[in-house]
């Protein structure tokens, strides 16, 4: 079928609108009295109509119907806004989204939701009084408010109309509707203008053009013309562009409609007015949610991909060129490779910021998740976000996903207690569980905590020891972070019942290898009977990286600039033994040394120099010093896996190709420091 | 059934490259080998088996290179000259193999193949598939997935540390 062009299109504009709807809902949970909010969940619903009903998906386009409906009436005041009724909208919205991700997966997007419809319908009928068709007359009337509603006209266009009504033109207000189901709504928009322009002059037009051009608006649009032609032959030219159901044209006074404007402004004035009384912080949400609308393409990630190891080759490159015009030492090869250093640099910026998406696109469907998971654990949740604006390059976003809710369901099943446990603890009935997402240096953090039971130290130390991840003397010699850390191993579970939501003991190590697996890392904080924090740390893009090149005998190693603090040449006598371990004073902190030389077994002789090379690196909390021969510099190289044949290299989390076109390995300095 | 009979009556060939090692020819099935290239700059990794000799830059693909002498357990030689990495494609892992030397294409018969010769007192290995006589040449063929076999790999490097 044709359609097929338009499916992808259609698919994601559902998903962005359903994922409204559920935004909206939820915000209309916490204030039901907010008008703006059902008639944003109304045009959310109608466009969903009218794309599924297109498409031919019937099942999708009559639940959104009598969704619709229930809306309409809840919007004109014909039934009283309530939890139950809600969380029918709820299970239709599901369900909506149901149909559309069988239509993803191939499937015709039929579910039978009868019993969902005839609940929608009760709820239609069973409020409103006398109210045979809601819909008609919501839609007449609406119509009627846009013959008349052209919007206000600034003083310009006023000039313009006064000005050629004075010098014998007409001016027309003409009202197009577009056939139902017209595909190509812009370019139908485009041709009708062109029509409109080779008579006259278009002064304003309602949507404005640059909506009508990005198609937001649904079949009917309204001109002002300005035209020496009569409205017979305007209405026969206009109808000679296909696919448009009807034209209505009459004559524009200009006067009337100033009167109309002013008494509009009033009115709207008082609204205002009215709904500051009541709530005035709304007032910032309401701004806020205007729409900003930005110019955007679709662009297949596959695309990107391509892209993105295109410019590592180059990258690559860049390199080799960088050292051949130093050894070349020709000043005009030195500033053209400089210059394209730059701008590939910028090139480099451009491309990773391209694949850098929003957290929002994950943290978005947690409200919802959150809400039917407290119903169904019977606690009282409050689900914070902080920093959904945060952006991580795609992969990053399509990988972290699943971890997040395994950690979310946990922080409300095991985190989170019962309202009478927080009661009887003197806490607040309600848990919070806020999700905090940041920019730090290269990383992202991604922090997830609650104002729950936290970690029992006691609880998990005897687990463990059940489940032989260690033995009872080691657990006397831990600390309560290293504890903390155990829930991590495989094979581990501390709730005591087993339940739906999480707690089949197969979750956090899971989660740890995903994470890992990414390039980061998560540490856990938790005080008994306050909460948990849990964090993680992500890099901001995997492929491209900045490191520090060190040589170890002939040896050249690459270790991530993200993870060094500063480089120091250390005196062999201020090389202090701790435990039969090199130790060295740094800033007051005593930081053990690693040397390459021996974790790496580089074959030689180690030099007998009196000073060390040392790069001080950091992992959490931790500082170890690396003891290598020289340091080269600092390089932007593409990170390279070492391939399945050599996974697991201890402390090697890849290679890179340089300048020379040798191959040097990428210190994990994670697993340095342990 | 009767064509494939028909094709089993007439000689099949199985196209391998002959490489040198220890001064004995071995076979690889053609269709395995991406590329032979001359020795280049090997970056060694730590901590890996001894005949894992390290990564290659391999028109920007990092690739791992075993040395065979060292995986079939015979002693180490300097490089020379006619030195070679085969580079092969197995089960879609890339590796090299350094040998000796890479000769020619040569087709084997495939009923010149024989299971390998059962010594007594040698160590019977599962990477050799047969061996076959051509003329006066006794050529080894090997089979590469027990050759890179991550198991095999690393019982044999249990068994020499």
């Amino acid at each position: 079928m044709e359609m097929n062009e338009y499916l992808d299109v259609f698919i994601e504009e559902s998903k962005e609108h359903i994922q409204s709807l559920n935004n909206h809902l939820l915000e209309l949970e916490n204030d039901p009295t907010n008008m703006d909010k059902v008639n944003e969940i109304f045009r959310s619903a109608h466009t969903l109509k009218g794309m599924s009903a297109t498409m031919g998906f019937q099942d999708l386009a009559d639940l959104t119907h009598k969704m619709e409906n229930v809306l309409d009436a809840i919007r004109n005041d014909k039934i009283e806004l309530d939890s139950d009724i809600l969380d029918v909208v709820f299970n239709a919205v599901d369900n909506l989204e149901s149909m559309v991700f069988d239509i993803i997966d191939g499937g015709d997007g039929k579910k039978d939701v009868s019993q969902l419809v005839a609940q929608l319908e009760a709820i239609e009928q069973g409020e409103v009084i006398s109210n045979t068709a809601p819909e008609q007359s919501a839609a007449t009337t609406s119509n009627a408010q846009q013959t008349i509603d052209i919007g206000s006209l600034d003083q310009f266009e006023t000039t313009v109309l006064q000005q050629s009504s004075d010098s014998g033109f007409f001016n027309y207000k003409i009202h197009v509707q577009l056939e139902e189901g017209c595909l190509l709504k812009a370019a139908r928009v485009y041709m009708v203008f062109e029509v409109l322009e080779q008579m006259g002059e278009v002064v304003k037009s309602e949507p404005t053009v640059t909506e009508l051009e990005e198609e937001k608006f649904e079949n009917d649009f309204t001109v002002l013309l300005v035209s020496k032609e009569d409205q017979d032959t305007i209405e026969q030219k206009i109808m000679k562009v296909s696919e448009i159901k009807k034209v209505e044209i009459s004559i524009f006074d200009i006067n009337q409609i100033q009167a109309n404007d002013s008494k509009e402004e009033q009115s709207k004035e008082q609204k205002s007015a009215s709904k500051q009384k009541n709530e005035p912080a709304n007032d910032k949400t309401n701004t806020k949610s205007t729409h900003v609308t930005s110019k955007t393409i679709r662009v297949n990630i596959e695309r990107l991909d391509a892209l993105m190891n295109l410019f590592e080759e180059l990258v690559i490159d860049r390199g080799r060129l960088e050292q051949i015009s130093a050894t070349m030492k020709d000043t005009e090869l030195q500033e053209t490779v400089e210059h394209m250093t730059r701008i590939s640099g910028d090139l480099q910026n451009i491309i990773l910021n391209m694949r850098m998406v929003p957290i929002d696109q994950v943290f978005n469907r947690f409200p919802r998740m959150v809400r039917q998971l407290a119903k169904d654990l019977n606690k009282q949740i409050d689900l914070v976000i902080y920093g959904a604006e945060t952006e991580l390059d795609r992969t990053v976003i399509d990988e972290i996903g699943d971890p997040l809710v395994h950690l979310i369901r946990n922080g409300l099943d095991h985190g989170i207690e019962t309202p009478e446990e927080r009661k009887q603890q003197g806490k607040d009935e309600k848990g919070t569980l806020t999700l905090n997402a940041y920019h730090s240096g290269n990383h992202v953090f991604i922090e997830i905590s609650d104002n729950g039971a936290g970690i029992n130290r006691d609880k998990v130390a005897k687990k463990a020891i059940e489940n032989g991840v260690i033995t009872e003397e080691q657990v006397a010699n831990l600390t309560d972070s290293q504890i903390n850390q155990l829930i991590f191993e495989s094979g581990f579970s501390t709730a005591d019942k087993i339940s739906d939501i999480s707690g089949r003991g197969v979750g956090l190590d899971v989660v740890k290898n995903t994470i890992e697996s990414l390039g980061g890392s998560i540490r856990i904080e938790s005080e008994f009977g306050k909460g948990s924090l849990f964090s993680i740390q992500l890099p901001l893009t995997l492929s491209i990286i900045s490191v520090l090149l060190v040589e170890v005998q002939k040896e050249k190693y690459a270790i991530p600039l993200s993870s060094i603090i500063e480089t120091a040449i250390v005196n062999k006598n201020d090389i202090m033994h701790a435990h039969n371990k090199q130790v060295i004073d740094f800033r007051g902190k005593v930081v053990p040394l690693i040397n390459l030389h021996d974790i790496f077994e580089v074959p030689g002789e180690k030099d007998d120099d009196n000073f060390y090379s040392i790069v001080l690196i950091r992992q959490g909390g931790k500082m170890a010093g690396l003891v290598v021969d020289t340091f080269i510099g600092q390089q932007e190289v593409v990170l390279k896996s070492l391939g399945d044949y050599l996974s697991d290299v201890f402390a090697i989390s890849g290679a890179t190709i340089l300048g020379d076109g040798q191959v040097a390995l990428i210190v994990d300095t994670n697993a340095l420091i342990k | 059934m009767s064509s494939e009979e028909t094709l089993e009556e007439q000689t099949v060939y199985i196209k391998s490259i002959v490489f040198d090692l220890k001064g004995e020819e071995y076979a690889l099935p053609v269709e395995y080998v991406g590329s032979i290239e001359r020795m280049m700059h090997i970056t060694r990794v730590p901590q890996t088996a001894s005949f894992v000799k390290g990564v290659l830059n391999l028109r920007g693909v990092v690739t791992p290179i075993v040395d065979l002498r060292d995986r079939f357990g015979f002693d180490a030689v300097t490089e020379t000259d006619s030195t070679r990495i085969i580079i092969l494609e197995v089960n879609g892992l890339e590796v090299g193999l350094i040998v000796d030397a890479a000769y020619d294409v040569i087709d084997i018969p495939k009923e010149a193949i024989e299971p390998p010769p059962e010594v007594i007192g040698s160590v019977q290995v599962d990477y050799i598939h047969g061996v076959a006589k051509l003329d006066e040449r006794l050529l080894i063929l090997l089979d590469m997935e027990k050759v890179l076999n991550a198991k095999g790999m690393s019982d044999l490097y249990q068994k020499q540390s």
